[in-house]
Parts: C-alpha cells; sequence; structure tokens
C-alpha cells in the first residue's frame, strides 16, 4: 500500500494531520476489509460448491425428475458456479443471503438471531482469560524461574495442551453428572454459561498467560525500568505502572486474534453443551446440506473477525503513540 | 500491515530477546536447569508416544478392531468386575481399549507431523518468494495471509473435509492448508531481514543467482524460528485432528483414532466414563510432551 500520509499538507497543525492520516488509513483498511471479505465469499461458496449436490439431501428418494429440476431452477442451481455465485452476490449486497433449506425461512436472520449466544459466550471467556492471565501472567514474569513461575507457567502449559472437547466432557461428568450443580447442556440461565466459558476459556487463559509472561519479562529488561528503580518506586509499582502499558501491544494483538479464533472456534465446544450459537448452528447446517446458513454463518463469523483485527490496529495507536498508522512494518 | 509485523514478534515462538537485560549467573544457570529439565520430559513423552505407536504397528495386547459384546463396558482393572487382559477396560463393543490407545498413537503422530510438513512447506515456499522478491508477488502473498486469518480454521477445516469426504490424507492435507499461514508470515520476517545482510548483497554483487542466494544463505538462517514453530504446530494439529474426528467429519471411525474414540466414548460416560478418559488423558499427555520440548528448544 503506497505511503500516503498527510506530511506533503501545507499549512497544517499537527494535530490536524493526524486525524487526517488516520482517516485515511481507515479508509484504506475498510477497503482491504472489503476485498478480504469478498475473497472469503468466493472461498466458501466454492468450497461449499465442491462439496456435492444439496438437492439430493433436499428430496424424498423417490421424487419425480420434474420436481428435482423445479427445485434445481428455484435455487439457481442449474446455473454454472460463476453465474451463482455472481446471483448470490447480488443478492447478498441487498442483505439477502437466501433461504435455509431446513427452516424454509431468512438464512441470514437465523444466523443473526444465533450469534448474540456465540458472543456472549466468546466474552464471557476473554472475560475469564483475561481476569485469570494478567495476574497470573505478571506473576511469573516478576518472580521468573522461581515457585510462582513455575505454577502459573505450569498451569499455561495445560491450558494450552488440553483438547477443549475433552475438558468439556470432563466438566459434566463432574459438575453435571457427579454433583448435580451445573446443566449440561442448553442455554437460557447464568448457569448454563458456567462450564462452557471455562471450556473455552482454557485455551486462550494458556496463550495469555505466556504471552503476558514474556513480554512482562522483555519490559523488565529495559532501561526505564532500571530508571523507575533507581527512582526507589516498589517493584508491584513498576510492574502495574510502568510495565503493564508497555507491555500491551503484543497481548491486545493476541487478545484480539483470540476473540477471533474464539467466535469461530467456540464451534466444538458448542457441539459438546449444545449451545445454540453460530458454530453448532454451522456443525448442523453442514450435516444437513443447509448451504444458504452454512454461507451466511461464514460471512457473518468473518465479518467479525475483520472489525476485531481493526479494532485491535486501531488500539495500538493508543497504546502506543509512538506507532503510526498506516506505516509499513520493518 | 502493521498488525501481522506485531503479531509476528508476539506470536512467533522465537528466542526470547533479552535485549539490554543484564543476566546474572545464577540466573542463568537456573534456566539452563529449566530448560534441560523441559527438554528431559518432553523428549520422553515424546518418545514414548513414538515407541508405543511404533510396537503397536507390529504388536497389542489384542487386536485393536476385536469385538466381542460378552465384555461390553468392562471397567478398568481396579474396579469391580475388571477382567484379566483389559487393564483399562473395553469400549460398547467390547474392544480392548488399552490396544485401541496404543493403535491411535499412530494416527496422531502421523497427522501431526505430515500435516506440518504440508503446511511447512507452502508457507515456506510462499513467505520466502514474498520477502526476497518483495513487490506484487509480496502484496499477493500477504493478501491471502488476511484472507486466511479471517477465516475461522476449524470452521474451514470442517467445510473442506464436508466437501473432501472424511480420511487421514484429506485432514492431512487440509490442516496443512490451515496453518501454513504462520509459517509465511515467520519466514517473510526472517527473510525481509536476512536479505538485508552484507553477505547477501555481497553474494549478489559476485553475480550469484537468486536460487543459490535463498539456498545458501537465506535459508540456512531462517530455519531455526521454523523450527520451533513447527514442534509447536505438531501438537496443535493433534489437538485439530482429535476435534474433527471427535465432531464426526476427520478421520473415519474405520482407523483408530484418540478423537473418534472420543466420539465413541462420549455416548457412554455416564455408564462407563473410562471410555472418554484415556482417550483424552492420551491426547494431553502427547501435546504437552510436545509443547514442553518446543518450550525448551525456543528458549536455549
Amino acid at each position: 500500500m503506497p505511503d500516503r500520509r498527510a506530511g506533503s499538507l501545507p499549512d497544517a497543525s499537527p494535530r490536524t494531520l493526524q486525524y487526517a492520516a488516520m482517516a485515511i488509513y481507515l479508509v484504506q483498511r475498510l477497503w482491504q476489509s472489503v476485498l478480504v471479505l469478498l475473497a472469503v465469499s468466493v472461498l466458501s461458496f466454492v468450497l461449499i460448491f465442491l462439496s456435492g449436490d444439496p438437492v439430493a439431501a433436499l428430496i424424498p428418494l423417490n421424487a419425480r425428475q420434474e420436481d428435482v429440476d423445479n427445485i434445481r431452477r428455484a435455487y439457481n442451481l442449474d446455473q454454472p458456479v460463476a453465474v451463482q455465485y455472481l446471483l448470490f452476490l447480488q443478492k447478498a449486497a441487498t442483505g439477502d443471503m437466501g433461504e435455509s433449506f431446513r427452516f424454509k425461512s431468512d438464512a441470514l436472520s437465523i444466523v443473526l438471531g444465533r450469534l448474540p449466544n456465540t458472543v456472549l459466550l466468546a466474552c464471557t471467556s476473554m472475560l475469564l482469560s483475561m481476569l485469570v492471565s494478567l495476574p497470573l501472567g505478571v506473576l511469573a514474569a516478576t518472580y521468573k524461574g522461581r515457585f510462582p513461575d513455575v505454577l502459573a507457567s505450569s498451569v499455561a502449559l495445560f491450558g494450552i495442551s488440553m483438547p477443549s472437547f475433552w475438558l468439556g466432557v470432563i466438566l459434566i461428568l463432574i459438575f453435571a453428572g457427579g454433583m448435580r450443580v451445573l446443566p449440561a447442556s442448553g442455554s437460557g440461565t447464568w448457569q448454563h454459561l458456567v462450564l462452557p466459558t471455562i471450556t473455552v476459556s482454557a485455551f486462550a487463559t494458556g496463550l495469555l498467560i505466556r504471552l503476558v509472561r514474556r513480554s512482562v519479562a522483555d519490559t523488565l529488561g529495559q532501561m526505564f525500568v532500571t530508571t523507575a528503580r533507581g527512582k526507589g518506586l516498589s517493584e508491584r509499582a513498576i510492574a502495574w505502572g510502568h510495565v503493564l502499558r508497555n507491555s500491551a501491544i503484543p497481548v491486545v494483538t493476541v487478545m484480539g486474534l483470540q476473540f477471533g479464533a474464539l467466535l469461530g472456534g467456540s464451534v466444538v465446544v458448542e457441539t459438546v453443551f449444545a449451545w445454540p450459537g453460530v458454530g453448532w448452528l454451522m456443525i448442523q447446517s453442514i450435516e444437513a446440506r443447509d448451504l444458504p446458513v452454512i454461507r451466511a454463518a461464514v460471512l457473518i463469523l468473518a465479518l467479525f473477525i475483520v472489525l476485531i483485527n481493526l479494532v485491535v490496529d486501531l488500539l495500538y495507536t493508543l497504546l502506543d503513540p509512538r506507532i503510526k498508522l498506516g506505516a509499513r512494518a520493518q | 500491515m502493521s498488525n501481522a509485523a506485531v503479531a509476528e514478534s508476539a506470536a512467533g515462538a522465537t528466542a526470547e530477546s533479552a535485549a539490554g537485560a543484564v543476566v546474572s549467573a545464577a540466573r542463568t544457570r537456573r534456566r539452563r536447569r529449566k530448560v534441560g529439565r523441559q527438554l528431559l520430559i518432553g523428549g520422553a513423552l515424546v518418545l514414548l508416544t513414538v515407541l508405543i505407536a511404533a510396537v503397536s504397528l507390529v504388536w497389542t495386547p489384542r487386536p485393536p478392531g476385536e469385538q466381542d459384546l460378552a465384555r461390553s463396558l468392562l471397567p478398568p482393572f481396579w474396579m469391580p468386575g475388571a477382567q484379566a487382559g483389559f487393564p483399562l477396560g473395553t469400549d460398547l463393543n467390547g474392544r480392548d481399549l488399552l490396544s485401541r490407545i496404543m493403535a491411535g498413537a499412530q494416527a496422531s503422530l502421523f497427522v501431526g507431523i505430515a500435516s506440518v510438513v504440508v503446511g511447512g512447506l507452502v508457507g515456506l515456499t510462499l513467505g520466502l518468494l514474498a520477502g526476497y522478491f518483495g513487490g506484487w508477488v509480496e502484496s499477493l502473498v500477504m493478501r491471502l495471509v488476511d484472507v486466511q486469518l479471517s477465516l475461522p480454521g476449524v470452521l474451514l477445516a470442517i467445510a473442506i473435509l464436508a466437501a473432501t469426504g472424511k480420511g487421514l490424507v484429506n485432514v492431512v492435507l487440509v490442516l496443512g492448508f490451515v496453518s501454513w499461514v504462520q509459517y509465511a508470515r515467520i519466514v517473510r520476517g526472517s527473510t525481509l531481514g536476512v536479505r538485508a545482510q552484507e553477505y547477501v548483497l555481497g553474494a549478489r554483487a559476485l553475480g550469484a543467482t537468486h536460487g543459490r542466494i535463498i539456498r545458501r544463505h537465506i535459508l540456512p538462517n531462517i530455519l531455526p524460528p521454523i523450527l520451533v514453530v513447527s514442534t509447536i504446530n505438531v501438537s496443535s494439529n493433534i489437538l485439530a485432528e482429535a476435534a474433527l474426528s471427535y465432531l464426526g467429519v476427520g478421520v473415519p471411525l474405520s482407523t483408530v483414532t484418540w478423537g473418534g474414540m472420543l466420539n465413541e466414548g462420549k455416548t457412554v460416560f455416564e455408564l462407563a466414563w473410562w471410555n472418554a478418559i484415556w482417550p483424552g488423558l492420551a491426547i494431553l499427555l502427547v501435546v504437552f510432551g510436545i509443547n514442553l520440548l518446543g518450550d525448551g528448544l525456543s528458549e536455549r
């Protein structure tokens, strides 16, 4: 991308320049996001097209050829794939992703109806991850190589090594089966949220503990920390006041990426707990070959992930004014 | 893009930069000891799994597929009702769980290693081209990376597998396809760094061809971080295979896999919890071992 920072504008105050640069950057990024979404739509369309004839799953075995042809025509399945895609795109631009084969209603509305559940689960998991990983990560870094570090690092290693669905099964076994204190599946109350949240957050927590630990340890080795020590500040004040903010950038990046992964990757956990989110919907739709719903779900999730990445990039500038938006890496 | 660059330095499991830090001798010793311990435990766990997989190729206590409904859902050896010869108990079809756990190691290791080779080769090639030649090649590759990153990996894998059908080879290809991005990003980043070094400029001035420069000067210098990432990627792909088989879209049930065993085990776990516990424990131990090994390698 060409470097078009507003440096060449005459007679502009630095503040104005900064805003202009930000605006240009935003437009560029939004434009790129549209391209990415288009590519995602092509990819998902082709993949789903390759996955075989959906009509076969729609009709009874003894259907007349005439009816089969009618269905084919009704869903444009008799056209070449490129034409199908363009027809799909034309409609999708107006918010119409077709009608679900299974529910006989608007695919996009079905996905959007499930979205709050997935977002809710991703948010509670992210929150739990942060609550656990930030203190543990800082603790591990300040006591590097000693007992708190060994403990936190082991917890982290278990978190990233545990198959999430297995953890889910064990939690169900203990809390829903053995102790009967929490429901094993479904949604509606906060109790339903507890086990899926723990299950989803285990991996992200492990990852974040390691990341916070490494990032904080790196920062602790820098000159301004030595200066702060020289001024006689307590280690705790240094850790929370100086170090955390300066360690935040890689942490925020991975948290953003991780949040995206949580949105998309909770498929497995949603299936374990029969949590009515987009992921579970997608697994069911794949089994039922409900193409419009699969497409709508993939696109909505991709849109979310693209937006989250954008927000993460904007957050950088708030955390570290030295980072210039739009400047090329390296 | 700043995003990609920062994520590289953050997520990339490259050697810890102890920039400016004065590390005392005692601390260095402590760290060496810790790294040694990690390599030892991790290596032992991995070696054990490889050994079990190798042994299971020629011998298991029972044939892993041998069914006998008369001994359905036998408990493990310490519980009442256990039968000699089935120390970990049996599944619904009366198959010996110990034998199946042993045989399952084959599929897990194969998928883990083969998918990393596939993804690594694709990512290495594209990342090298992008970093070395720059220009439109780089733009193209990096946009592909963006697209791939905005696709949820598990969903992509499920969609492709729904299209191509279940199978060990398909799972390998899909996981390779999903994970090439991380290699491409790291390789591009380190290639950019190496490309600007004096010895590369010197080689070019002497008239070396692009192919020779890449082979002789760039590849050897970017390999160490890739090896660390590959190690950890083996474990994440083992986890992914298990998840896919658990969902019923990965490897067909005719091949013994830990994920598939879990898939079958979850339906009976109220009656016979051990069916769901053993395969998960096996996955946990292997993945834990590989991650320890990767950690040790990256801090060495």
